[in-house]
């Protein structure tokens, strides 16, 4: 049972692998980008499930109330900046994707290396 | 005035990036950027004189206090780090972009420079910051502005060099996130200090021993240790020569700067190495680092791949210091983080002199440029020989440390490499040097040396290197007091 109950550390598992498979395994300069955002959003979903209290409402305290149980905010707004962060790398990432097709006109990966052994 | 130096030390070059743009024009954005970068290297001293007389500073940022709000910590391992990277900085800065192999119209320089500013930033932060989400935070603001500069080569391969540095550098900082996140749930904070206290009650959980892994591995990506080092050398051929110079003597010295943190001050010595024996995978990938590295620079044709895998070799020397994890062996990767730092940095300056006359970096290309340029190669000369490690220069000072520090644990293997590696790197310099001069160049030798401009540059790095191995307080000196704090024994 123990093993269900982590449930959430499978799913973050699951999530990593599969965009470091895309990672590795795509030619495709876009496909791995989309890969390494999915890598990404794996750790993103894992910081933000540790936050969660079991029982824990929102971290907004109702004025007067006592013995409010809420989930701890911190990691959600780490988790907002490292959002930030991987947008930007998208950012640049797609960029640099741009760039290449213009030098090259191909965004695979091998059809690129076969492109610089032939230049050399 | 000088309580908010640690805060002005990451936030000047911040700020300046973005005015850099609204200035526009290139004279001006140069000067001003200079003069930020020189101002840096002033804080940076100021600190490092503070912090080696009163002892660590912690400067709360925006009132908030430690562990709470995010804490600047200046001790002197840091501020020594501080000073190495405003220094190249600053020289990198007043190189002058005009006629050099980057060519971008003048009118777009104002970007070249606001995003070395923000590299420098993101650099500066991760040295300064006492907190540990900061660190990575501050690892991508550099990073993200390394992989365009990376990109901004002339070559077209330099875009996918860009490109494959962008994913495994998101990989590596991805990993720190993760190790990042298994500590915080063990002892819910993210301040070193407050880390350093609380692991060791939990030390023998898994979780801890998996953050240890994520973050060792996720630094050693952007430290380029062995066998982590794929991206290095296409990302220091193709990029401009200026972009290498800074990079190869600061990125990847901020990163080995992290690994030590993570090693000596969060995790603790006694975690790090009785408990998980860190040495026992991190002295052989050393060794092999600095055989495999320095033999692969003898095979290349390209002098920019050359220095790219003596650098991989050079890495080693410095990760072999860390794990030989006694005080003279880390004095030994500490001195030679701030050493090779002014060797590389000053040797690819060099290059970026050499491609204004020869249009291709290749070894060839470089014959008779010794009558032809005869100052710039004078200084890859001494520069090569501070490589080896000739006495008098600064290769030496580390190199003995190193060696003092693995005879010390009576692994005399290891000395017998340190020195085997150093014949190798004798080969790979002479090869260049004996193109150099040896070699009648394929048309008649004019003297054609490169700007003064380019040369004061280069010649105060490179001078700086006979300069720290004649004198070596402020390097040996400091780094001795460094290693004696991070193994415990008091400042």
């Amino acid at each position: 049972m123990e093993i269900l109950g982590l449930w959430n550390y499978w799913m973050v598992i699951v999530l990593m692998m599969v965009g470091l498979y895309i990672l590795i395994a795509r030619d495709n300069l876009v496909k791995k980008m989309m890969g390494l955002n999915i890598f990404q959003v794996s750790v993103i979903m894992f910081w933000v499930s540790i936050a969660k209290v079991r029982g824990g409402t929102a971290p907004i305290i109702p004025e007067g109330a006592e013995d409010v149980v809420y989930s701890n905010p911190l990691p959600h707004v780490l988790m907002l900046t490292a959002i930030v962060v991987g947008v930007a790398t998208t950012g640049l990432g797609l960029a640099l994707i741009v760039r290449i097709y213009e030098a090259y006109s191909s965004i695979e990966e091998d059809t690129l290396r076969e492109m610089d052994r032939a230049s050399e | 005035m000088t309580e908010h130096l640690p805060a002005l030390q990451t936030v000047l070059p911040l700020m300046a990036a973005p005015i850099c743009v609204l200035l526009r024009q290139a004279t001006l954005v140069r000067i001003f950027s200079v003069a930020v970068a020189w101002t840096c290297l002033a804080i940076a001293l100021t600190l490092l004189e503070m912090v080696s007389t009163d002892g660590p500073i912690s400067y709360a940022l925006g009132g908030w206090v430690a562990p709470l709000g995010i804490e600047y910590r200046v001790d002197l391992l840091n501020a020594y780090v501080l000073v190495l990277v405003s220094a190249i900085a600053s020289v990198v800065m007043a190189f002058p972009l005009e006629g050099s192999e980057l060519r971008i119209p003048r009118e777009r320089h104002f970007l070249f420079y606001a995003l070395l500013l923000l590299c420098i930033s993101g650099l500066l932060g991760i040295t300064i910051t006492g907190d540990l989400f900061n660190i990575f935070v501050f690892l991508e603001i550099s990073s993200l502005a390394a992989y365009a500069l990376i990109g901004l080569g002339t070559d077209r391969r330099a875009l996918t060099a860009g490109f494959s540095y962008l994913v495994m550098g998101t990989v590596g900082g991805t990993f720190i996130l993760i190790g990042t996140g298994l500590v915080y749930q063990m002892t819910g904070t993210l301040n070193i200090v407050d880390l350093a206290d609380r692991l060791p009650a939990v030390s023998g959980t898994r979780t801890v021993w998996m953050s240890f892994a994520f973050l060792v591995v996720g630094t050693s990506i952007k430290l380029a240790a062995f066998p982590l080092h794929q991206w290095l050398p296409n990302a220091y051929t193709y990029a401009p020569s200026i972009v290498t110079a800074f990079l190869s003597a600061t990125a990847t010295k901020v990163a080995y700067y992290v690994l030590i943190r993570v090693v000596f001050t969060i995790f603790g010595a006694a975690f790090v190495f009785e408990r998980v024996g860190l040495s026992n995978l991190l002295l052989p990938l050393s060794l092999i680092a600095m055989a495999v590295g320095s033999l692969a620079a003898i095979y290349q044709t390209d002098i920019k791949r050359l220095l790219a895998y003596s650098s991989i070799a050079q890495i080693g020397y410095m990760t072999l210091g860390l794990s030989l994890a006694n005080v003279d062996g880390l004095t030994g990767g500490l001195v030679h983080l701030f050493n090779h730092g002014l060797i590389k940095g000053g040797l690819f300056l060099v290059v970026a002199c050499a491609l204004l006359r020869v249009g291709s970096p290749t070894i060839e290309a470089l014959s008779g440029l010794g009558r032809r340029m005869p100052l710039t190669m004078a200084a890859f000369v001494v520069g090569g020989l501070s490589l080896i490690g000739v006495p008098g220069t600064v290769g030496f000072v580390s190199k003995w440390f190193l060696v003092l520090g693995a005879l010390d644990k009576g692994l005399y293997f290891v000395a017998f490499i340190i020195l085997a590696s150093s014949l190798l790197a004798v080969v790979y310099i002479w090869r260049v040097v004996e193109v150099m001069y040896f070699q009648s160049p394929s048309h008649a030798p004019v003297r054609e040396e490169a700007p003064l401009s380019m040369l004061i540059p280069t010649w105060v790095l490179i001078g700086s290197t006979i300069y720290f191995g004649l004198d070596t307080d402020l390097t040996a000196g400091v780094a001795n007091r460094a290693a004696q704090y991070l193994l415990g024994g008091g400042l």
